[in-house]
C-alpha cells in the first residue's frame, strides 16, 4: 500500500501539503476563503456547525414544550391557578403559544436538523474521502446548496420572529391555508421549507453522481464502505422525493396568496390530496433521515468490534431496498382519511419496510459476535442505536397494523415511536459519528471520559423522556395537546425530568467538543485503526485536495482479519491468531 | 468548473494561443474531459428526473380534480384556443430541433451553425411566451378567467370553474417560468459561443442546456392535450 507519501511528514513542502484547516492568511482572508470555498470538507464543517446551532434551537423549543406539560395550566373552582411557561393573553393565548413552540420544534428538527444532519455534514466531509475522490462531482453546486440552506433557514426564522406558526410541521390544509390570514407567517415558513428542498436536492444529486462517477481505481461498488451505500440510498430518495414536496408547497403558497382552491374544500379542492402529496415526500424523507444514521452504524460497529461486517452485500442492498420501499408506503399516514381498501393495501406494504431494516440490525448484531469490542464513546452510541432503533422499529410495526393504528393514531404512542426512530436512531448515530470522525475533522482527540459521561446522560435521559410516552399514548393521551387530565400527570412529569437529563448530556458533549478544539490532544492519523481511505490515506486532517495521488484500493473496507491498519504503532491492533487448517472465519 | 488548467506543472508555453475549448482540461477532481462530461451529463439527467417529478405532482392534481369535477374541466377546456396552443406546440417542436442541431454543430466544430441554432431556439422561446402572453394570458385575465378568488368571469357554467383556472394558470405558469429560465440559459450559451468556448471536445454546457430544453418541451407536449384537447 502506497500510503507513506500521502502523509504530511512533519514539514510542509508547500500549501498543497497543509491541512485543509490551515488558514490562508489573516482573519478576513480566512473568512472569505471559508465563505467561498468549494472544498467539500469545509462545507461539511460549516454545515455541521449550522446544524448543531439549529439542533440547539429546536432543543430549546422541545424543553419549553416539556416545561409546559410538566405542570400545565390548572383549574380550581372555575379559576385558573397556575399559568405556566408559555403564557399569553389569557388561557387561549397561552395555548396558542404552546402550539407555536411545538410547531417550531417540529419544523426546525425535521427540515433544518435531521434531514440535512448526516448527509450534509458528515456525508459531505466523508463521502469523497471514502471513495478516494478529490471532491464531490459538483463542488460549486455543493456550496450553492449550503447557501440555499442558509437562505431557507432565514425565511423559517423570519416566520418565527414574526410570531411563529401553529400549523404543526405537517402544514395540513385547510387549516394552514386559512389560519393567520392577515400575516404572512405561514407563507414565509412554507417558502423556507420549499427553498430548503433545493438544498436537499442539490446535495443528493451531487452524492449520487459522485458515487457513480468518482470512485477511485480498484473501488468497485462492493468495495465501498457501507457508509457510502447508506448515504447513496438516502441521496436517491432526496433526488426523487423532494420535487414532489416542492410542487406541494408551491401549490400551498399559491393557495394562500391567490386562493386557487386546490386544497380547500370550500373552493372544490381536496385536502386529502394535500396529505397524499405531503406524505409522498415526507414518508420517503423519513428514510432520508434514518438511512444515513444506519450508514454511520455500519462503520461504528465494524471499526469498534474490529471485525469484518457480517453480510456486507445484505447490508448494502437493504439500503437500496429501504429506499425503494419508502416510496410505496406513504398511505399509512392517512389510514383515517383514505378509504378502507387503500388503507389495507398500505398497511400490508408498510410491513415490507421491516424486512430490510431487520436485515441491517441482525447483521450488525452478528458483526458484534466474537468481535473485540472497544467501548469507546462512538461504540456506546452504536449500541444505543441498536437498542433504541429496535424499540422504535418494532413499535412502527404496531402502528403499521391497521386495527392497532386506529386506536393509537394521534396519540403519544406515535410521538414516542418516531422519537425512538428519529432521535434514538438518527441523532444518536449522528452524535456517535461526530465522535468517531471528530479527530479526522479537527485533528484533535476529545476527552473520552467526559464523552462517556455525556453519553450516559443522553441514553438514560432519552429513555426517561420517551418511554413514558409509549405508556400514556397507549392509554389515550393525544399528541399536540397543551393540557391533559390528571391521570397522565405522572408520565408527563417523568418525561419532562428526562428532557432535563438530555439537556445535561448534550451540554456535556458541547463542553467536550469545545474543550477538544481548545486543548484537545493532537490526533494521530488513524486513532481507531480503521481501514477506510479517510483514515488510511490521509494525515491527521486531510490536505486540501484530500490525496496527493489518487489512491489505489487494494483491500476491502473491513478486512480487519487480513490487513494490519497502517499508521498505527506495532502491537496496537494485533492481527488475530491464524486459524487452524480447514477452519472458517465468520 | 470552467477553469483552464494553467498550473499543471508540465511547463507548457506561457501564452497558450489555442482556443478555449482546446485548452480546457477539466476541473481538478476529474481525470479528464470525458470523465467530467460523463459526470455532468448524469447530473443533468438526475436534475431532469426531479423536473419530471415536480410536474408529475401537477399532473396528478389535474387527474384528481378532473375526476372530482369533470364538468368544470370539460367546460373549461372549451375556453382555451386550440389554434394558439397548436402554434405554440409547433414553435417548441421547432426549437427542440434547433437545439439538437446546435449540439451537433458543436460536436463537429461548426461555431457559426451553433450560434445560429442557439439564436433560433432563443427566438422560439421568446415567441412562445409572447403568443402565450398576448393571445392567451392577457385576454383571459381581462375577462376575469383567473384562479380562485380572483375569478370574476360572469358567464361561468360550473361553480368549480375557478378551480379549473387555478390548475390552468399554475400548470402553464410553472411551465412558462421554465421557459424563461431556458431563455436565460440560451443567452448565456450564445455569449459563450461568441467567445468560441465550445468545440468538438468541449460542449458540455450545450448538451446540458439542450437536455433541459427538451424536458421543457416534453412537459408542454403533455400539457397541450391535457388542457386544450381533451373535451
Amino acid at each position: 500500500m502506497s500510503t507513506i507519501e500521502s502523509l504530511p511528514t512533519g514539514h510542509a513542502h508547500d500549501h498543497h501539503d497543509a491541512s485543509y484547516l490551515t488558514p490562508k492568511g489573516g482573519f478576513w482572508t480566512t473568512i472569505i476563503d471559508w465563505a467561498t470555498t468549494v472544498d467539500h470538507k469545509k462545507i461539511g464543517v460549516m454545515y455541521l456547525v449550522a446544524i448543531l446551532v439549529m439542533f440547539f434551537l429546536g432543543g430549546v423549543a422541545a424543553l419549553a414544550v416539556r416545561m409546559e406539560l410538566f405542570a400545565p395550566t390548572a383549574f380550581e373552582a372555575g379559576g385558573v391557578i397556575k399559568n405556566q411557561v408559555l403564557t399569553g393573553d389569557g388561557l387561549a393565548g397561552g395555548y396558542q403559544n404552546y402550539n407555536r413552540v411545538m410547531t417550531l420544534h417540529g419544523l426546525i428538527m425535521v427540515f433544518l436538523v435531521i434531514v440535512p444532519s448526516v448527509p450534509a455534514s458528515l456525508g459531505n466531509f466523508l463521502l469523497p474521502l471514502m471513495i478516494g475522490a478529490k471532491d464531490v462531482a459538483f463542488p460549486r453546486l455543493n456550496l450553492a446548496s449550503w447557501y440555499i440552506y442558509l437562505f431557507g433557514s432565514m425565511f423559517a426564522i423570519l416566520a418565527v420572529l414574526l410570531g411563529g406558526v401553529d400549523t404543526g410541521w405537517t402544514f395540513y390544509t385547510p387549516y394552514s391555508t386559512t389560519t393567520d390570514a392577515e400575516y404572512w407567517r405561514v407563507v414565509w415558513m412554507v417558502l423556507g421549507a420549499f427553498i430548503l428542498g433545493f438544498s436537499s436536492i442539490f446535495t443528493g444529486l451531487n452524492f449520487v453522481v459522485t458515487v457513480h462517477k468518482l470512485r477511485a481505481p480498484g473501488m468497485g461498488w462492493f468495495d465501498m464502505p457501507l457508509f457510502v451505500w447508506g448515504i447513496y440510498g438516502a441521496a436517491v430518495i432526496q433526488v426523487l422525493a423532494t420535487p414532489v414536496v416542492g410542487i406541494t408547497l408551491l401549490l400551498m403558497i399559491f393557495e394562500r396568496l391567490f386562493r386557487v382552491g386546490v386544497f380547500d374544500p370550500a373552493l372544490g379542492g381536496d385536502p386529502v390530496l394535500f396529505q397524499h402529496f405531503f406524505w409522498f415526500y415526507s414518508h420517503p424523507v423519513v428514510y432520508v433521515m434514518i438511512l444515513p444514521g444506519m450508514a454511520i452504524m455500519s462503520e461504528l460497529i465494524a471499526v469498534f468490534s474490529r471485525k469484518k461486517i457480517f453480510g456486507y452485500r445484505a447490508v448494502a442492498f437493504s439500503s437500496l431496498a429501504i429506499a425503494g420501499i419508502s416510496f410505496i408506503v406513504w398511505g399509512h399516514h392517512l389510514f383515517t382519511s383514505q378509504g378502507p381498501v387503500g388503507a389495507a393495501v398500505f398497511s400490508a406494504l408498510t410491513f415490507l419496510v421491516a424486512i430490510p431494516s431487520a436485515v441491517k440490525v441482525f447483521n450488525w448484531i452478528a458483526t458484534l459476535y466474537k468481535g473485540s469490542i472497544d467501548l469507546k464513546t462512538p461504540m456506546l452510541y452504536a449500541l444505543s442505536f441498536l437498542f433504541l432503533f429496535s424499540i422504535g422499529g418494532l413499535t412502527g410495526i404496531y402502528l403499521g397494523a391497521l386495527s392497532v393504528d386506529l386506536q393509537l393514531h394521534d396519540t403519544y404512542f406515535i410521538v414516542a415511536h418516531f422519537h425512538y426512530v428519529m432521535m434514538g436512531g438518527t441523532i444518536i448515530a449522528f452524535v456517535g459519528g461526530i465522535h468517531m470522525w471528530w479527530p479526522k475533522m479537527f485533528g484533535r482527540m476529545y476527552n473520552e471520559f467526559w464523552a462517556r459521561i455525556g453519553w450516559a446522560f443522553v441514553f438514560v435521559g432519552f429513555n426517561v423522556t420517551f418511554f413514558p410516552q409509549f405508556i400514556m399514548g397507549s392509554q389515550g393521551m393525544p399528541r399536540r395537546y397543551a393540557d391533559y387530565v390528571d391521570e397522565f400527570t405522572i408520565y408527563h412529569v417523568i418525561s419532562t425530568v428526562g428532557s432535563w437529563l438530555l439537556l445535561v448530556g448534550f451540554l456535556i458533549h458541547l463542553f467536550v467538543f469545545l474543550h477538544s478544539l481548545v486543548a484537545g490532544k493532537k490526533a494521530p492519523p488513524n486513532p481507531w485503526g480503521a481501514l477506510t481511505l479517510e483514515w488510511t490515506h490521509t494525515g491527521p486532517t486531510p490536505i486540501e485536495h484530500n490525496f496527493h495521488h489518487e489512491p489505489v484500493v487494494t483491500h476491502g473496507p473491513y478486512d480487519y482479519d487480513d490487513v494490519p491498519p497502517p499508521q498505527t504503532r506495532p502491537g496496537e491492533f494485533p492481527m488475530p491468531d491464524p486459524l487452524p487448517e480447514g477452519a472458517e472465519r465468520h | 468548473m470552467s477553469t483552464i488548467s494553467t498550473d499543471s506543472g508540465h511547463g507548457g508555453p506561457a501564452q497558450d494561443e489555442r482556443p478555449y475549448h482546446e485548452q480546457y482540461h477539466a476541473a481538478h477532481h476529474f481525470r479528464n474531459r470525458d470523465h467530467e462530461f460523463d459526470a455532468v451529463k448524469m447530473g443533468v439527467w438526475l436534475f431532469l428526473a426531479t423536473e419530471i417529478l415536480l410536474f408529475s405532482g401537477m399532473f396528478c392534481a389535474y387527474a384528481v380534480f378532473r375526476m372530482l369535477h369533470p364538468e368544470a374541466f370539460i367546460n373549461g377546456s372549451h375556453y382555451l384556443d386550440v389554434e394558439y396552443g397548436l402554434i405554440n406546440t409547433l414553435v417548441l417542436l421547432l426549437s427542440s430541433y434547433t437545439v439538437a442541431a446546435g449540439v451537433r454543430c458543436a460536436q463537429v466544430g461548426d461555431l457559426r451553425g451553433l450560434k445560429r441554432n442557439i439564436l433560433i431556439t432563443l427566438v422560439c422561446g421568446v415567441a412562445f411566451l409572447a403568443i402565450k402572453g398576448i393571445f392567451e394570458y392577457g385576454p383571459k385575465a381581462m375577462q376575469g378567467k383567473l384562479p380562485g378568488v380572483f375569478f370574476s368571469y360572469p358567464n361561468a357554467h360550473d361553480p368549480n370553474e375557478p378551480l379549473w383556472w387555478g390548475v390552468y394558470w399554475v400548470a402553464t405558469g410553472i411551465h412558462a417560468s421554465h421557459v424563461i429560465v431556458g431563455i436565460g440559459l440560451f443567452i448565456w450559451l450564445y455569449l459563450r459561443a461568441n467567445k468560441k468556448h465550445f468545440g468538438p471536445r468541449h460542449y458540455t454546457a450545450v448538451e446540458g442546456v439542450g437536455l433541459y430544453w427538451h424536458i421543457v418541451d416534453i412537459v408542454w407536449i403533455f400539457l397541450f392535450p391535457m388542457l386544450y384537447l381533451i373535451h
